[in-house]
């Protein structure tokens, strides 16, 4: 069994306990340490990501093996999608933390902060290595407790309301994925996905299993904000301190909600066709009203919040078509090529979207203000904020040599050649809105000349923060490298395989 | 905080024992019968609280007690992590394998590492949950400045 699996719950869990500790008694302690923590687990989750290709591996915790064959013991898996969600969390982890080094100085009680942080994302590497349901909700309740505190970090009347919606919001979510998983488990007597899985394979209730995957599939997209559950999310996201906004938009909301709707609904349901239609329209819904939503907005944090709801329903629309033709049984190839845009695009918006949220931070930081209308002739004085975000407003709004342009052309290629007209051509609408959207941004923040800036005195960031921006924008620009193929094999053919057959996951696992 | 009557006082000294000897008792007998570290770590938790109403305590000393129910907190938690990596590290290799001799079905001592997981957990639910008794007493304190 692979050690490295319960490594990653465990190494964050023990960070944050130990920052509460040796934090009190030694000073900077707690940012260095944290850092260190992330850039273990980054080293970690990207050794797992170029060591497990294609394998499925399987950690039994405690050591307990299956009794005739049924699994009782608490399951890790790792596979081929399971490390690129890794890999997101923790490469946008370490770079958020790094990042903090020089932000959070301006607030108080940094112990907290960094401790928090460190539980957040051990419960979302928990959150994706989990092999059982009951697991997962475990998990999600560490990440999503720790995210309610850091929204609320700033601790005035803004954070407060925000992080008091939010806790609201995600408290019914959380009921509802409980009733969720209590009704699969009244009717299979199992929490494990594979188990689940293998004994629906006999035959099953349908209007029963209807209903259970209703809840879960609202109580995940509550936790994802697709579009009829988003109401928390751009007051959430845009309250909170930059890099925890990078953190949640960046990571969280994918690894607790979109990450799990596609694990659940591709290995662990019959994918049906009314579902997978739902969900299609779900992610058409949450695609174009999000942009909609983000078009006004001044508030820069804002702006970038309601166009994560936009992108991430780009996501949900390609796995809703993958799940369609999957359900049909035609055209499989073009089934893959649907779900491969998805998390394709997925690991790229975690890059441009984590990055945008640290510019809008280091915006923050130097003028203090996060209206739109407040700033202007920015790119002078801040050359490297300005080149960064550059690059991030143009991988998101799908600009050739960025690799959103990649993710999305293969989105819409794929909605195409599934003839799914009409959605394609609200993707490419979507698209051109998004570039406008960012245009305004880059317009008003970095270039437009106003007096009241100039008469500030305005610096460029402290470094840990440009090396965050940096790096980032530098994988914006390497990640469009994944299409190329001889790449794509290594990195997005193993989780398609993995999703693309819905028995595959379950047989290796339970090992019939 | 004030504190109360010399009666609650004394009943309090009366009870406050026997709750903490009940709380050791759940926890120590937690993989025998029903109850375990949560609670008895709970009522554990209920003796001090208890103590604290009867006899009240000033700011500085609530803030002290705080820190140090803290650190209790993370010490006991950080205590049962390395306990579960210590199933990885020697043992068998296994993250939170019951590696200890099992004793026989019954006895006080058996069960290999359970019962040393229902200490630690026993001290961080009591720890967690004084924390956050003193947090709100301390948050009412303040407002009153």
């Amino acid at each position: 069994m692979n050690p490295l699996i319960p490594l990653f719950v465990a190494i964050p869990l023990a960070g944050a306990f130990l920052i509460m500790i040796l934090g009190r008694f030694i000073k900077d302690f707690n940012k260095y340490f944290a850092s260190l923590i992330l850039l273990i687990l980054l080293i970690f989750s990207i050794y797992s990501l170029i060591t497990t290709g294609s394998k499925l591996s399987l950690y039994k915790v405690g050591g307990w093996e299956p009794v005739n064959g049924v699994p009782i013991g608490i399951y890790m898996v790792m596979d081929g999608f399971t490390v690129i969600v890794l890999c997101i969390i923790n490469i946008v982890g370490f770079l958020s933390v790094f990042y903090s080094i020089s932000y959070i100085k301006r607030y108080t009680a940094e112990n907290y902060y960094y401790a928090l942080f460190c539980l957040m994302v051990a419960g979302m590497n928990g959150v994706v290595l989990s092999g059982d349901l009951f697991n997962i909700f475990v998990f999600l309740e560490i990440s999503v407790i720790g995210a309610y505190a850091l929204v609320a970090f700033g601790v005035e009347k803004n954070e407060l309301e925000a992080t008091f919606k939010y806790q609201v919001l995600g408290g019914i979510a959380s009921f509802i994925i409980l009733f969720g998983i209590g009704l699969i488990y009244w009717k299979t007597k199992t929490l494990n996905i594979a188990d689940i899985k293998a004994s629906m394979s006999s035959g099953y209730e349908k209007s029963f299993y209807l209903f259970a995957q209703i809840l879960i599939l609202s109580g995940f997209g509550l936790k994802a904000a697709i579009i009829p559950f988003h109401a928390w999310l751009p007051d959430a996201h845009s309250s909170a301190p930059s890099p925890i906004s990078a953190m949640l938009s960046g990571v969280l909301i994918k690894a607790v909600g979109i990450y799990v709707i596609i694990r659940l609904f591709f290995n662990m349901f019959a994918i049906t066709e009314g579902m997978s239609i739902l969900i299609t329209t779900l992610g058409t819904l949450s695609m174009v009203i999000g942009v909609f939503l983000a078009i006004g907005q001044w508030d820069i944090k804002r702006l970038l919040a309601y166009h994560s709801i936009s992108q991430m329903g780009y996501v949900v629309l390609s796995a809703g078509i993958g799940m369609i033709l999957i359900s049909r049984g035609e055209k499989p190839e073009v089934a893959a090529l649907a779900i491969t845009g998805g998390v394709f695009h997925l690991i790229n918006h975690a890059a441009f979207k984590g990055l945008l949220f640290l510019n809008a931070g280091a915006i923050e930081y130097t003028i203090g203000t996060r209206d739109l209308h407040e700033m202007g002739g920015l790119s002078k004085f801040m050359p490297a904020t300005s080149a960064t975000s550059f690059i991030a407003s143009m991988s998101i709004s799908g600009i050739p040599p960025f690799n959103g342009f990649f993710s999305k052309l293969i989105i819409i290629i794929a909605a195409i050649m599934a003839r799914f007209y009409f959605v394609a051509l609200l993707a490419v609408i979507v698209s051109i809105i998004t570039l406008a959207s960012f245009l305004k941004f880059q317009r008003y923040a970095f270039y437009n000349k106003t007096d009241a800036v100039n008469e500030r005195k305005i610096k460029e960031v402290p470094f840990p923060m440009i090396f965050s921006m940096v790096i980032m924008s530098i994988l914006c620009v390497l990640l469009s490298l994944l299409v190329i193929p001889g790449i794509r094999e290594l990195v997005l053919t193993p989780a398609i395989d993995i999703l693309m057959d819905p028995s595959k996951y379950s047989s290796i696992i339970t090992g019939n | 905080m004030k504190g109360m009557t010399t009666i609650v006082k004394k009943t309090t000294q009366l009870i406050a024992g026997m709750v903490f000897m009940y709380g050791i008792y759940v926890i120590i007998h937690g993989h025998l019968t029903p109850g375990g570290g949560f609670a008895g770590g709970v009522i554990l938790a209920g003796s001090f609280i208890l103590l604290i109403l009867a006899f009240g305590s000033d700011f500085v000393k609530l803030m002290k007690e705080e820190t140090g129910s803290t650190l209790y907190e993370n010490l006991a938690i950080l205590t049962v992590l390395l306990l579960a990596l210590s199933g990885l590290l020697l043992g068998t290799r296994i993250f939170f394998m019951n590696w200890m001799p099992k004793g026989t079905l019954g006895q006080l001592i058996s069960a290999g590492m359970l019962p040393l997981y229902n200490i630690f957990v026993g001290i961080e639910v009591a720890a967690s949950i004084l924390t956050i008794f003193l947090a709100l007493v301390i948050f009412k304190e303040e407002m009153k400045e």
